[in-house]
C-alpha cells in the first residue's frame, strides 16, 4: 500500500523534472538555432513564459468535448511514454511503472497523441487543421516502420521486450552499447529519431508559419498550454527512450542529462542545416533508405 | 444588406429529413463579448508580467507597413530576443498590429480577426494612416481614425515608421500592461454598441454576424 | 505599323490617328465600331493580346474616354484604339468574348465608373469596394475629400504643408 503512494510521488516528481529539463532545452535549442542564424535569439526561459501567458488568459471557446479532451489524449501520449519506461536505471522509483512488456506499449504511445488531436483538431471545424493532421499522420506512419523495425531488432538482439533488461545488457562501458553493438539498428533508429523529434528537416506539419499551423490551429488558452506541455514532455520522454535502447540509459539524473542532451543535438544540427522536406518528399526518403537500413538489422539479427 | 450565404435555409438529408441550417448561427455563434475583469493584487501582476514578456503577434499585413514587419524577424532586429512572436492564427496570438491605412475591406477582416483573439489582446496602430488617415485622408476607402473602429493600445507615427520606431512602440506597449492599463479588450465590450455602429456605418455589406466569439 | 492602319482604314472610320512613338500609335473610332474593329484587329492583323482597358472621365466634354490598348506581338507594336461614350447612362458592348481577361477589366470599370457592359460575366458582382451604394467614385463630380470627412470620422488638428515651402524654411531660414 504504502509503496504505491510513494511509487506515485516519484513519478509526480520525475513529470515535474522532465517537464522543466524540456521546456530547458527548447529554450536552449532556439537559442542555438538563432546563433547558427547570427541572431541573438530568445531568452532561455521564454518557453515558461509563453505557458504562463497561454494559461492567463481569460477568455476560452469550445467547439465541443473532443476538442477539451484532444489537448488531454495529446498530453496523456507524452507522460505515458514516460511513466511507462525506466527513467533511471537501477532505482525502484525512478524506474516508475516499467514492467516486462514496456517495449510494445511504448510503441503505441507514439501514435496515441496524434490520433487524439486529429479527432479533436476535426471537431475545431478548421478545414485546415483535418489537412495538418492527415499530413502528420502521414509522415508519422513512414518513420514508424523504420523505428519499429529498428525495436524489433534490438528485441531480437536482447531476446526480451523490457527496457530495464535491455539497459541492463548495455551496462560495462561504452562498448556494449546497442549503437556499438548492434550498428545496424541503432542508425536506423537514429534516423528514424529525426522524424520523431519533430524537428526541421520534418517538422512541416507543425511549422508554425506553413499553411496551416497544422492541428493545433484552432486551440489556445489553456489548451494550447497543454499542448506545449506536452511539447516539452514528449521529445524529452523520446529522447529519455532512445537514450535507454542504444546509449545504455543512465544511472543518475546528470548522466541522463548529458546523454539526452548530446543525443538531441544531433537532431538540433540536422535541423538548422537541413531545410524543411515537404510530407510527401520526407515520406520518400523515409520509404527507401531508412527502411532499408531497417530491414537489414532486423534481417542480420535471423542469420 | 446580406448576402445569399448567410440566409436561413432548409436542406434535405438523404432520408428525406428536413435540416434547417442558420449559417451565421451556425458557423460563427454570435453573442456579445463579456467584460473580464482583472484579478486583484499580486496573480494579475504576475500574470501582466507574463502577457507583456510574451506578446504573440498576429501575423496578419492589413497595409504597406507590413513591409516594416518582417526586418523585426531579421538579425539585425531580431524582436525575438524581447519575447515577440509571430503567430499565423489570431486564436493564439494577443497582438494584433494594424500595419497602415485600411481599406473598408480590410477592417471587415481586421474586426472578425480581432473578434476571435482572446481576452487581454492588444492593438498596435503602425503609421499615421491609422491615427488621421496621414497621405490618404480624403480618399472614398480608406478609414481615418482606427479608434473608432478597434480599441487601439499604442499608435507608432511616422510614414512609415522604421522597424526601431516599431521596438520602441512594443516597448511602450509592455510598459502599459505591466502597469495594467492593457485592457483593450473590456473597453471594446463595454463600448460594443458604439464600435458596431461605427463599424456597420461604413461596412455596408454587413454579412458577418455581430460578434464571432 | 502605318500598313496596317491604312489598310484597317479603308473598312473602318479612323480618326485622329496619332504616333506616340515609332511602336506606339492612338487611334480613334465610333462607338458601334469598336468591337468589329477590334476583331478585325485580332484576328487579321495580328494584336493577340489585350494590354489593358482603362477609363478616362473627360467631364469636361461630358464623356468617358474608353482606351483599349492591344499588343501585336510579332510585329512588336501597341496600338490604342479609344472610343467615347456618353457620360450620362453610359453604355458598352462587352469584349469578353475576345479575351476573357476583358470581364474583370469591365467588372472594374463598372464599379469605379459606373459604365455598364451588358453581358459580361459577374459584372454586377462587387469587385473592390463591397457594398457600395452611391456614386461610382471614380467620376470626376465624385469629392472624395467631402465623402471621407463625411464617413470616416476626420481627426480635428490635422494640417497640410507645401513638402518643398516647408523644407526651405526649415533648412534655409535666411533666405
Amino acid at each position: 500500500m504504502d509503496t504505491i503512494w510513494i511509487k506515485l510521488l516519484f513519478s509526480l516528481l520525475t513529470i515535474f523534472i522532465v517537464l522543466n529539463y524540456g521546456l530547458l532545452l527548447q529554450g536552449v535549442v532556439r537559442k542555438i538555432g538563432a546563433r547558427v542564424g547570427r541572431r541573438y535569439g530568445i531568452r532561455w526561459y521564454q518557453p515558461w513564459i509563453d505557458i504562463i501567458k497561454n494559461y492567463a488568459k481569460r477568455t476560452k471557446i469550445t467547439h465541443g468535448i473532443m476538442y477539451y479532451i484532444a489537448p488531454a489524449f495529446r498530453l496523456t501520449g507524452g507522460i505515458g511514454l514516460l511513466l511507462f519506461m525506466p527513467v533511471i536505471y537501477g532505482t525502484d522509483m525512478f524506474s516508475n511503472f516499467s514492467f516486462t512488456g514496456d517495449l510494445l506499449l511504448l510503441l503505441y504511445f507514439q501514435f496515441f497523441g496524434v490520433l487524439g488531436m486529429a479527432l479533436g483538431a476535426a471537431e475545431g471545424g478548421h478545414p485546415y487543421s483535418a489537412m495538418g493532421v492527415s499530413r502528420g499522420l502521414a509522415q508519422v506512419t513512414a518513420y514508424e516502420l523504420t523505428l519499429t523495425l529498428g525495436i524489433i531488432a534490438i528485441a531480437v538482439q536482447y531476446q526480451t521486450l523490457s527496457i530495464t533488461e535491455i539497459v541492463a545488457a548495455q551496462q560495462g562501458g561504452i562498448a556494449n552499447w546497442t549503437i556499438i553493438t548492434n550498428p545496424l539498428a541503432g542508425i536506423a533508429l537514429m534516423l528514424a529519431f529525426l522524424a520523431a523529434m519533430g524537428r526541421s528537416p520534418f517538422d512541416v506539419v507543425i511549422a508554425p508559419q506553413e499553411i496551416p499551423i497544422g492541428p493545433p490551429t484552432e486551440f489556445h488558452s489553456g489548451l494550447l498550454g497543454v499542448l506545449q506541455l506536452n511539447r516539452a514532455i514528449f521529445p524529452a520522454a523520446k529522447l529519455i527512450l532512445f537514450m535507454n535502447l542504444l546509449f545504455g540509459g543512465a544511472t543518475d539524473w546528470g548522466t541522463l542529462i548529458i546523454k539526452t542532451f548530446l543525443i538531441y543535438m544531433w537532431s538540433v544540427f540536422v535541423g538548422v542545416a537541413f531545410p524543411r522536406f515537404r510530407v510527401d518528399q520526407s515520406i520518400r526518403w523515409y520509404l527507401f533508405i531508412p527502411l532499408i537500413i531497417g530491414v537489414l538489422a532486423v534481417l542480420f539479427m535471423k542469420f | 444588406m446580406s448576402k445569399e450565404h448567410t440566409e436561413k435555409r432548409i436542406v434535405y438529408s438523404p432520408d428525406g429529413e428536413p435540416i434547417e441550417i442558420d449559417p451565421i448561427k451556425d458557423y460563427f455563434e454570435g453573442g456579445r463579448p463579456e467584460i473580464r475583469n482583472p484579478r486583484n493584487g499580486i496573480i494579475e501582476k504576475f500574470a501582466n508580467w507574463a502577457r507583456s514578456e510574451s506578446l504573440w503577434i498576429l501575423g496578419f499585413g492589413t497595409g504597406c507597413g507590413a513591409i516594416e514587419m518582417r526586418p523585426l524577424m531579421t538579425p539585425r532586429f531580431d524582436a525575438y530576443r524581447f519575447g515577440y512572436q509571430w503567430r499565423p492564427t489570431p486564436r493564439q496570438s494577443s497582438v494584433f498590429v494594424i500595419s497602415g491605412y485600411l481599406s473598408v475591406k480590410t477592417l471587415k477582416r481586421v474586426i472578425r480577426s480581432y473578434e476571435q483573439m482572446q481576452n487581454p489582446k492588444f492593438v498596435v496602430a503602425l503609421g499615421s494612416c491609422t491615427i488621421n488617415g496621414g497621405m490618404y485622408y480624403d480618399s472614398y476607402n480608406t478609414i481615418n481614425r482606427l479608434d473608432h473602429y478597434l480599441p487601439v493600445d499604442v499608435y507608432i507615427t511616422g510614414c512609415m515608421p522604421r522597424p526601431e520606431a516599431l521596438l520602441a512602440g512594443f516597448d511602450h506597449l509592455k510598459r502599459k500592461i505591466k502597469e495594467g492599463r492593457g485592457e483593450g479588450a473590456n473597453k471594446y465590450a463595454e463600448n460594443f454598441d458604439w464600435y458596431k455602429a461605427n463599424q456597420k456605418k461604413i461596412i455596408k455589406d454587413w454579412d458577418i454576424p455581430d460578434y464571432n466569439w | 505599323m502605318k500598313e496596317i492602319l491604312e489598310k484597317v482604314k479603308r473598312v473602318f472610320p479612323l480618326q485622329n490617328i496619332k504616333k506616340q512613338r515609332e511602336n506606339l500609335y492612338f487611334v480613334e473610332t465610333e462607338k458601334i465600331h469598336l468591337v468589329s474593329l477590334i476583331t478585325n484587329l485580332r484576328d487579321i492583323n495580328g494584336f493577340k493580346h489585350l494590354v489593358l482597358l482603362t477609363a478616362v472621365d473627360r467631364i469636361e466634354n461630358g464623356v468617358f474616354q474608353l482606351t483599349y490598348l492591344l499588343n501585336n506581338d510579332e510585329l512588336k507594336i501597341d496600338l490604342g484604339v479609344r472610343v467615347f461614350l456618353d457620360r450620362e447612362n453610359a453604355e458598352m458592348e462587352s469584349i469578353h468574348h475576345l479575351w476573357k481577361q476583358a470581364a474583370t477589366y469591365q467588372r472594374e470599370l463598372r464599379e469605379m465608373f459606373g459604365i455598364n457592359f451588358s453581358g459580361s460575366p459577374r459584372v454586377d458582382k462587387a469587385f473592390i469596394l463591397e457594398g457600395w451604394d452611391g456614386m461610382p467614385p471614380y467620376r470626376r463630380d465624385f469629392d472624395t475629400l467631402k465623402y471621407s470627412e463625411e464617413t470616416y470620422f476626420p481627426r480635428p488638428g490635422r494640417s497640410t504643408n507645401d513638402p518643398a515651402e516647408y523644407m526651405k524654411q526649415k533648412m534655409y531660414p535666411d533666405e
